[in-house]
Formats: C-alpha cells, structure tokens, sequence
C-alpha cells in the first residue's frame, strides 16, 4: 500500500512532523513502512510552460522548434516529442533543472538551433510509466488549460508529496485504505479524523424505477448496491484525482472509472461502473456460473467459468467477475452517458477461490479477500456518487437498488484492566488505556473496573481480549515492557539421550577428520532409493517444482556423493563429509512416512598428506572401516558390532561389508562401484550409511573400570601363510577361542601377498598378548597356551606356519 | 729430577693444549698417565733416590700428575660439548617448514549457530523438542490457528504429499504436538529442525531451511517474561552490549505478535550496510500464545499463558558471519565448510 502524505493530510492533521519520523512512528506502533518515497527529490526548477507555437526543425525531422511561454518570458525549446503541439500547457524544465537520476538541463544548440531546457514527460519526472495515463503514456504530459505560465509544475502535479509505502501484516486489511491509515495515524499522533462529507443532490427519477436486482447467491454475496447516475460526461480526470492515484500506483483512465478507484483507496471498498446501456436487461442478477460459460473480462482475455465461481449477469450473460474483475461488455468507455455504480460485499473465501482459479489478483480482489467494512459498503457507494455528480456532472437518481442481509454488528469485547496488566507484566492505569482505545476511534467504557468496548467493523482483527491487549500495549509501547523471566519451579533443561548422542557422533565424526554437510531431503525418483538400507515406497510430493526435487530421499548417500562431485570438479581432491538428517520411508498409520535418523560419510582423495616429505596415502576401504569402528568404539558398541561381507547396488563386490549391531544389519561400508564412481567422475571413493536410531537405541556397555595391570605382560608373534580366500576374521576367531582367558589380546600386524609365498597364498602375522591380572605368568604356561593355539590353527584352517 | 719433573709437566699440559679431539686427547692420556708412561717411570724410579728424598719427591710427582689430570679432564669436556654440538649443528632443521596436519573436521555453520541457541536454552532449563518434518495439515496449521482458507496461508505456500499432509513450513508443528502431549502440564521447550516451502532457491530465498523455534506454557507467563528471555538471549548470541526492540507484527498463532530488533552488533547503532541504515537488525518473531492455539492443545487459556518465538539459523549464519547466499549452506563445498573450524571468543 502507497500512502500519499499529500493525500493523508486531507484526513488527519499531520502538519510539523517530518515523513521520515511519521514513518518512523508508524512503524514503531505496528505498521512496517518499508520505504519513504520523496517524489520531489532531485527535482528543481520545472515550471508550467505556455506551447505559442511549434514548428518543424528544417534540419531534422523528428524535432520541433517550440515558442514557450514560461511566465515572465518565451523561450525557445527543442522537442522531439510526437504529441508537441502549439496551444498546449506543457511541464518546462529550464536550464539549471535536475532531474531524476542527476540528469542536469543546459542551454544547448540541437542540429544548428538553440533550446532553452526541456519539454517533459511524467516518466522524466520519476513517475513510474504504468501509471501515466494512457494518452501521455509515449509522450509529453500535457497540462490543462487553466495552468498558469511560470508556476510551480511539482506542486500543480501533486510531486510535491512523499510517499510511504506499507509493508502490511495480513490482519491489517483496514489499512488498506486511506481512511483506515487516517484512523492509525490520528491515534498515533493524537489527532482527530475527519471524514469526508457526503452531499449532492439526488434526481426525482429512483434508481428501483430502471434498474431490478436479483441475488441469488446469498452466501456469497449477502449485500449488494446499485446506484445509477444519469447523463454523466466521461473525460479525463481533475489533475488533482489523477495526481492521487498515480501517487497510490494506479493509472487514471477517465472520470468514472478514477472515481471508482478513488474511493477504493480512499474507503478500501471496492467499486465497479457499468456502463447502463450495456446491460441492454435493466436487470443485474448476482449468481453462480454455469459449469463451462464462457465470459471476456476487461483485459480483453476470454474466460471459461466454473460453477462455483460468482458472476454479475444481466439475467442473461455474466458482466463482471464478482470482486476480481469487470466484464468487456459492459465496460465504460468514452460514449457513455449512464452509469450504474456497484458496491457490494463478496465473501472473502470465494473470491479468493476466484481470483486464484482465474489468475487474476487485482486491487478490488485484495481487499475481498482480506475482508472489507460491512458498514462502509453504502458509504462508498454514496461517496462515489457525489464523486459523479461534481466531477463527471452526473445526476445521480434517488435511492439505490439494494439487497442486504449483511451482518454489521460490532463486537463487544469485556476485559478488566487487571487482565491486560497481568497478560502483558504491567501497571497501565485503567485511563490510559482508556485514553488509548479512545484515540483509535474505538467506543469504549469503563464500568464497574471493566472496559466495554465495541469493537468497529472497520477492524475486523480486533475479536477477542487479546486483540484488545494488542492494541494497547502497541500505542502503550513495547519499549514501556518491562524485562522479567518467567516465575515458577525451575526445572533442569538438557538433552534426550538420542540428541545427547547424536552430538557426540559429530563430534567423533569431525575429530575423525569429517566435515558435516547438510544436503536436501528432496531429490529426483530416480535417486531417491540409491543406496538405501531399508526400501519402502517413497513419498512424493503432489506438485513438485522440478523432478530434482519431487520425491524425499531414503538414503543420505546419493546427495552426499553429489557434494563430493560438486569439490571435486573445483579441483579439491581430498574431500571427506559426513550428515546426520533422516531418511523417510514407506506410510504409517497416521498418514506419514517412517523417518529414521541416519549417518552417513564418503571419503575420497588422500587421506595421509603431507606435501614436502611426499607421505602421500589414498584412501582405503580401511580408513573408512577405521572410522567406523571408532564410531562404535565412542557409542560403547564394539562388542556388540560384526562385520560381514556383503553386496548392495552401486558398491563394489568384493570391498563391501553390512555392519551388524547384535547380529542386525545397521549400516554398510564399502567402496563405490567403479562403474558408478566414473558415472559421477569421482576417483576411487569409499561410503558408508548407518541407521542411528537403531545405533543409538542400544545402550553403552557398562564403563566399569579395570585395573591398571600390575603384571606383565608376555608377547608371542604368529607368522601364518594361508589361502588368500582366508578370512583374517575367522582365523583370529581361532586364535581368540583358542587362546582361551589368557590371551589378552590379538593383532594383525602384515600382510604379503607376493613372490615370497606361493601363487594364491597370502601371509599373514599376528601379534598375540598373553596376560592373567592376578599374577605374572611362567614361560611354560605360556609355551602351553601358545602351542594350543598353533594347533587350532593347523586343525581348524590349514595354515601354514611360517619360519 | 725437580727439572726433569718440571719439563715433563710443561710438555704434558703443551700436549693437552693443543689436542683437537676427543682421540688426541686420549693419546695424551695414555703417553703422560698411562702405565708405561714417564710420570709412572719417574714413580718407579723412586727407589733409587735416597731414603729422606723420596717423599718429598713422591709429593712432588703426585702434584704434577694431579695437575695433568685435572687439565686433562677439563679439556676432555670441553672436547665432548664441542662434539655434542657439531652433531647438533648437523641435525638442524627449517623450522619454518608447515606441521604435519592434524585430520579434523568441523561442524556445519549451521548447526554451530543451532547447538549455540540450543546451549543457551537449555542453561536457562528448556528442553529439546523435535518432531516429524513430514506433518498433517492439522498440526502445521489448523492447530496453529490457521484454519483452512485462512488468508495467512498465502504467506507459506507449501510441499503438499496428500490434501492432509505436506512437508513442515515451520516447526510451530512440534510446539503444536508437546502441547498436545503434556496437557495441561508447564512447557519450556526449543524446537530446531528442517522446513519446507515452495520457493525457488535464490541468494535470498531456499525451500529447505532451518528454523527455531521456542515455546514456554505456564500459569502466569507474561509478555515481559518473554521480552525479558530475549534481551539475555541476544547479549549471549550477539554480545552484552546488545539491546533489544519490541516492534507489533502479526502471527496467526500468537496475539500480541512482535518482532524482534536488536542494535547493530557491526556499527552499534550508528548505522552501517549490515543494518540498512537503521541501526536495528531484525532477528526474530515472537508473541504470546494464542488462546486459540492453546484451547485446542487442551489448555485451558483463563488459567494458561504462554510465550513463543522463532527464528532462522540461516539469517542468523548469514548476518554474523557475512555470509551473502542461502544457498552457500546446502553446496557443502569444502573451502565453505572448512572456515567454520575455529571459535570465536
Ligand atoms: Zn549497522
């Protein structure tokens, strides 16, 4: 919303108070102004200019040569404008003007002749080109006739003004009105409103004697008025209603139509004009449309209508498109001699409907929606009226054709100044909040400690007592609010134990040299099951924005990998990211998918790098197994977590392992398939996704402490030569249950494979750890013990020990 | 023999002086003090001399040795540190060249800004509260005050699954569920998590953001608790030299609605880029609970009031550390990430 401060002064006396700190004000009391508008800035030395005569440069075709009169002399002026004529009053801006965007008027020659300054067009005056009337629209502004030579054109054009412009909060509807910004800004500044007067003289001839109504849509549409007006004159506009809608962002068309869109913005009600004679029926029918009829609105566009959409007909034909938009048929236009004025209230959810079915959101529409006065329906038609007697020189015939079953009760709302206090943590005497309901216009009470109040129509926001508190408290001001915490027991805050663990997951992540990254949940159908743990059909949206986005992802992997792509192509070789966010599955009973927290990191690149002493290592399936066993380390897991191989679509076969948490699958590890690493021009890069949820159910194992060994400990090395089929696993596997309590712990500690065994065998080295926490061991027991494994490992895998 | 001795000392301490290593020195050692050495000579030769010469004598030998000895030892050490210290000279590195790196990684500006409010919360006794980001109609908006066709939708439009279920436009929804869970009982809650709208992702603009949001529910809960709550919040997250300003706005579901400012934490007021001139920064919306809101949660508003905010982690990232595209949050490219590694105080 637009507010002209020119126009506002005709309502509420704002006289002394700079714009920059009436908006400032505004703003601060509830209604943000997003930008002052001063239209005259920049703007200097621009008068009204007197075209004596105009004739063509003899050297170029598209110049005049103009005589102007600008008061106390004529000068010459060059003008390229189409639409020059002699005779006409002209905006002249002389030399030494600035205009808009610092463009400064010299005396200059033009192909051989001298010109004085410059003949302009709005748009040279800052005006924005879709407000300019249509006539001016490709040329100069011409001004009327009775302008004075030499005066001011800023003032004599309304630019003398600055705009306000409102950011408005959807329950603010009344201020989409110059009247209900009048209200707000008399109870700001503690100034009255004054209203428009009312008056003309009505015909003899009644409206009711040439115009019937019908409605037959009551829900929709409970009132509704029909004024005629005979004999009107269609022309241009006063320059000063054309200035007012300009400034409010409308474009003037003629008197009748100006006249409509003034008192739109002056009382928020929208009109509309027929034009009498159109409607050929001497009958206006307010219905539903019939599935599939077919109307053209004044945008020349040809609509088809739905049967739940409300039309204006004339018992025949739709002419109008109830609240969005007027019909071609009936449109006023330059011939036209009687008017019929519309002014009705469309309830707010069908032309919503309406206006978002056919695409059209218009000035009238808004306002609808948002809901408008019921008590100022009659007043705009009214208004309107006297508009186009005094300034279209209609008669207006007596009365009007009218249907009504429009609630227009205000609301009483009770409260008691305690209750306001106690809500907001403050002491407001009751007669200032008297005082401040009375500023806004608001009937108010005070019996009994309680205030009545009623709360007025033209406030629709204002329901309930805490509407009321609102407004109290705001014209109070929020800096009056004390800062107090909340009294009562104080209980501790904290973390859940699954939030708990999950930032301990990042961080084990992080320290582990992961970056975390944050991907979209929303991905295409043909990655959303990717690497999934767990399929289940995938929820899609109804109207994705593009198939990139039109369904929610069951793995993290797919837009991790994405990531990785994205670095990688800007030339970072080593990247290492990890994400916590959750995978959506399936439906449940309640309508919506399972959503199950999931971790999940690809690594590739170098993961030892150390430049100068060229100690370079790729990345492995080991680093990432590393990772993860570190994970379950930090989660107290280790001992219940196995790790088998295993294959999964899109992972290469032989390096990829399902993590198992008791014997349950939680999560896989792997390197990405070498056929989807160069579909997504990575190099060799390693994955791997948890489910957390599960993860993180599981309870640590108890962290009990165990004593510092007082003992020592004795080491014995197995160096093994085996099947390369042979699992490291299982044999330690041997060791351990072989090795018995004694053994304390077994490490690998090489691996060959190469011309020192035989084709197909691999060497394998363990360290074994043999330790009782009660006493030092003896050299026999632990030969015994030793030996016993040895023999479980001849027995149970065939291994060969090496010399 | 007082000569002989004399000239031998003169010659021994001549030879300890001019010995360059640890070797010439121990040449010394064994020519002058070793067993066949002309001081031991000289000892045995002690037994010629006559009976009342000999300890005088003896004495005498005694001293020169111990006069070698000492000069000798003194100069070995001095040998050895020279030693120590030519083989440090060799070992001398360029201390200038980089360490080797330590592999860390760091959280995601995002979540660093979350875990702070969250921190700051829950030191003030709020607990942390999440919920679906798939949810019905009814908790991200009928519960909310929100009905359908209400014209405040227009605001949100939205990720719709079925006409019942859409992706969360904001996580109001998880306030929306613990009130319905702990009925009638006092709430101190913080909801973080992902939402969704129907926008096309720009500098400004992202359909998958983040979002927190706060809930307190008690039995006498005031709009001077709730300003009081978000002053001390915007010294901890922006610095103690901050103030605040309460301006009306509109929430469906809250009423009084406010937003709020807080003095530039660039120029302190005066008025700079980051502040538009204004020197006030917005930051947050909040209000008081809406009966409506809380009816429907099955509180009975007459005895229950409650405060709520929210906020956007993105705007937050976005205005402490000049970060100028949304978008940069979702690219997850590494030079991004990587410079939110280190703290700030
Ligand atoms: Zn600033």
């Amino acid at each position: 919303m637009y507010v002209s401060t020119k126009w506002l002064e005709n309502y509420v006396d704002t006289k002394g108070i700079a714009p920059a700190d009436l908006a400032e004000k505004i703003t601060r009391a509830g209604i943000e102004v997003d930008t002052i508008i001063d239209r005259s800035e920049g703007l200097t030395n621009i008068v009204v200019g007197h075209v004596e005569s105009c004739e063509k440069h003899p050297e170029a075709d598209k110049l005049n040569i103009c005589q102007v009169n600008v008061g106390e002399e004529t000068v010459q002026i060059i003008c390229g404008a189409p639409n020059v004529a002699a005779g006409q009053n002209i905006i002249a801006a002389l030399p030494g003007a600035k205009l808009p965007g610092g463009m400064k008027i010299k005396k200059a020659k033009l192909r051989g002749e001298v010109s004085n300054g410059m003949i302009c067009s709005l748009q040279e005056l800052g005006v924005e080109g879709k407000t300019v009337a249509k006539a001016y629209a490709e040329g100069i502004y011409v001004l009327p006739a009775d302008a004075k030579p030499g005066t001011d054109a800023l003032s004599l054009l309304g630019l003398d003004d600055v705009i306000l412009e409102f950011d408005l909060t959807p329950n603010r509807a009344d201020a989409l009105s110059m009247l209900g910004v009048a209200y707000e800004v008399g109870a700001i500044l503690s100034q009255d409103v004054k209203l428009p007067t009312i008056e003309y003289t009505a015909s003899n001839e009644k409206a009711e004697d040439v115009l019937t109504l019908k409605v037959e849509a009551k829900e929709d549409n409970p009132m509704y008025i029909a004024k005629v007006v005979k004999n009107v004159k269609v022309a241009e506009s006063p320059l000063w209603l054309q200035n007012y809608l300009m400034a409010a962002g409308v474009r003037p068309h003629n008197n009748v139509v100006d006249i409509t869109n003034f008192v739109l913005l002056e009382y928020g009600q929208p009109l509309h004009a027929f034009d009498y004679d159109r409607l050929e029926t001497k009958e206006i029918v307010v219905r539903r449309a019939v599935e599939g009829e077919k109307m053209t609105t004044l945008d020349d566009v040809e609509r088809t209508l739905h049967a739940d959409q409300l039309v204006i007909t004339n018992g025949k034909e739709p002419v109008a498109l109830a609240g969005v938009m007027g019909g071609a048929n009936s449109e006023v236009h330059d011939g036209t001699t009687t008017v019929v004025i519309e002014s009705a209230y469309f309830a707010s959810a069908s032309v919503r409907k309406t206006s978002k079915d056919v695409g059209l959101r218009s000035d009238a529409s808004t306002r609808f929606e948002k809901g408008v006065d019921p008590n100022r329906v009659a007043e705009a038609a009214e208004r309107a009226a006297q508009l186009m007697a005094e300034l279209a020189g209609g008669e207006v015939l007596a009365g009007a054709v009218q249907f009504d079953e429009l609630d227009k009760e205000s609301v009483r709302i009770i409260l008691s100044p305690d209750y306001v206090n106690q809500r907001l943590g403050m002491k407001i005497p009751m007669d200032e909040m008297v005082s401040i309901l009375e500023r806004l216009q608001i009937p108010v009470e005070a019996a009994n400690g309680q205030l009545i109040v009623d709360a007025p129509t033209r406030r629709q926001d204002l329901r309930i007592k805490e509407d009321l508190i609102e407004e109290i408290a705001r014209l109070y001001g929020y800096d009056e609010i004390p800062m107090t915490l909340p009294i009562g027991e104080s209980v501790p805050g904290g973390l859940n134990s699954f939030q708990e663990k999950r930032r301990l997951v990042r961080r084990y992540m992080e320290s582990a040299g992961l970056y975390q990254a944050i991907t979209y949940s929303l991905t295409s159908r043909a990655e959303s099951q990717s690497f999934a743990l767990e399929t289940a059909p995938v929820t899609e949206l109804l109207m994705p924005m593009s198939e990139d986005r039109s369904v929610l992802r069951q793995s993290l992997l797919p837009h991790l990998l994405d990531a990785t792509t994205y670095n990688v192509a800007r030339r970072i070789d080593t990247v290492s990211l990890y994400e916590t966010g959750s995978v959506f599955l399936g439906t449940q009973e309640d309508g919506l998918p399972k959503e199950v927290g999931h971790v999940a990191a690809v690594i590739t690149g170098k993961w030892v790098d150390h430049a100068w002493q060229q100690e370079n290592k790729k990345v492995d399936f080991f680093v990432m197994k590393g990772i993860v066993e570190g994970l379950m380390d930090t989660l107290g897991l280790t001992g219940k977590v196995t790790y088998a191989k295993a294959t999964h679509d899109g992972l290469h076969p032989g390096r990829t392992a399902d993590i198992l948490l008791n014997g349950v699958v939680v999560g896989v590890l792997g390197q990405l398939h070498p056929s989807e690493q160069k579909k997504r021009d990575l190099k060799e890069t390693y994955v791997t996704e948890m489910n957390l949820a599960l993860l993180l159910a599981e309870s640590a194992e108890a962290l009990v402490y165990e004593q510092v060994p007082r003992y020592p400990s004795m080491s014995r090395d197995i160096a093994l030569v085996v099947s390369k089929d042979e699992a490291a696993g299982s044999l330690m596997d041997i060791i351990q249950e072989a090795g018995g309590k004694l053994l304390k712990d077994v490490t690998v500690f090489d691996l060959y494979e190469g011309d020192k065994v035989d084709e197909g065998m691999k060497s394998l080295a363990f360290s074994l750890t043999y330790f009782d926490a009660e006493r030092t061991l003896t050299d026999e027991e632990v030969v015994t013990r030793h030996d016993k494994v040895l023999a479980a490992l001849k027995e149970k895998s065939g291994a060969v020990l090496r010399g | 023999m007082e000569q002989q001795l004399e000239q031998l000392k003169q010659e021994a301490l001549q030879k300890i002086e001019a010995a360059a290593s640890v070797k010439e020195l121990n040449d010394v050692r064994v020519a002058y003090l070793g067993k066949k050495g002309p001081i031991t000579d000289l000892l045995k030769g002690m037994g010629k001399l006559p009976a009342e010469e000999r300890p005088k004598m003896g004495a005498l030998v005694n001293v020169v040795r111990e006069t070698v000895t000492t000069t000798l030892e003194e100069k070995m050490e001095l040998l050895e540190l020279q030693a120590v210290n030519e083989k440090l000279e060799k070992e001398t590195i360029d201390i200038t060249l980089p360490g080797r790196p330590v592999k860390l990684g760091n959280h995601h500006p995002l979540t660093r800004v979350v875990e702070e409010i969250e921190d700051f919360f829950i030191s003030m006794g709020y607990e942390v509260a999440e919920g679906p980001e798939v949810e019905q109609d009814y908790y991200n908006f009928e519960a909310l005050n929100l009905p359908k066709g209400h014209p405040a939708r227009d605001m949100q439009d939205s990720f719709y699954i079925t006409e019942d279920v859409l992706l969360r436009t904001h996580t109001s929804p998880v306030q929306a569920r613990t009130m319905a869970a702990k009925k009638g009982e006092s709430i101190k809650i913080i909801c973080p998590g992902k939402v969704y709208r129907r926008d096309s992702d720009d500098a400004t603009h992202s359909h998958q953001f983040t979002q927190i949001e706060g809930l307190v529910v008690g039995e006498d809960i005031r709009m001077s608790d709730l300003k009081g709550t978000l002053a001390l919040f915007a010294k901890k997250m922006f610095g103690e030299e901050r103030e605040i300003r309460l301006r009306p706005s509109f929430f469906p579901f809250t009423e009084p609605s406010v937003e709020m400012d807080i003095s530039c934490f660039k120029c302190g007021g005066s008025g700079c880029n980051v502040c538009k001139k204004t020197g006030w920064i917005e930051i947050l919306g909040a209000g008081m609970v809406h009966p409506n809101v809380l009816e429907m949660a099955g509180y009975d508003p007459t005895v229950f009031t409650g405060f709520a905010f929210g906020m956007g982690p993105e705007r937050i990232a976005m205005l402490k550390y000049g970060v100028e595209d949304i978008r940069h949050f979702f690219t997850n490219d590494m030079r991004f990430i990587s410079q939110f590694n280190r703290t700030e105080v």
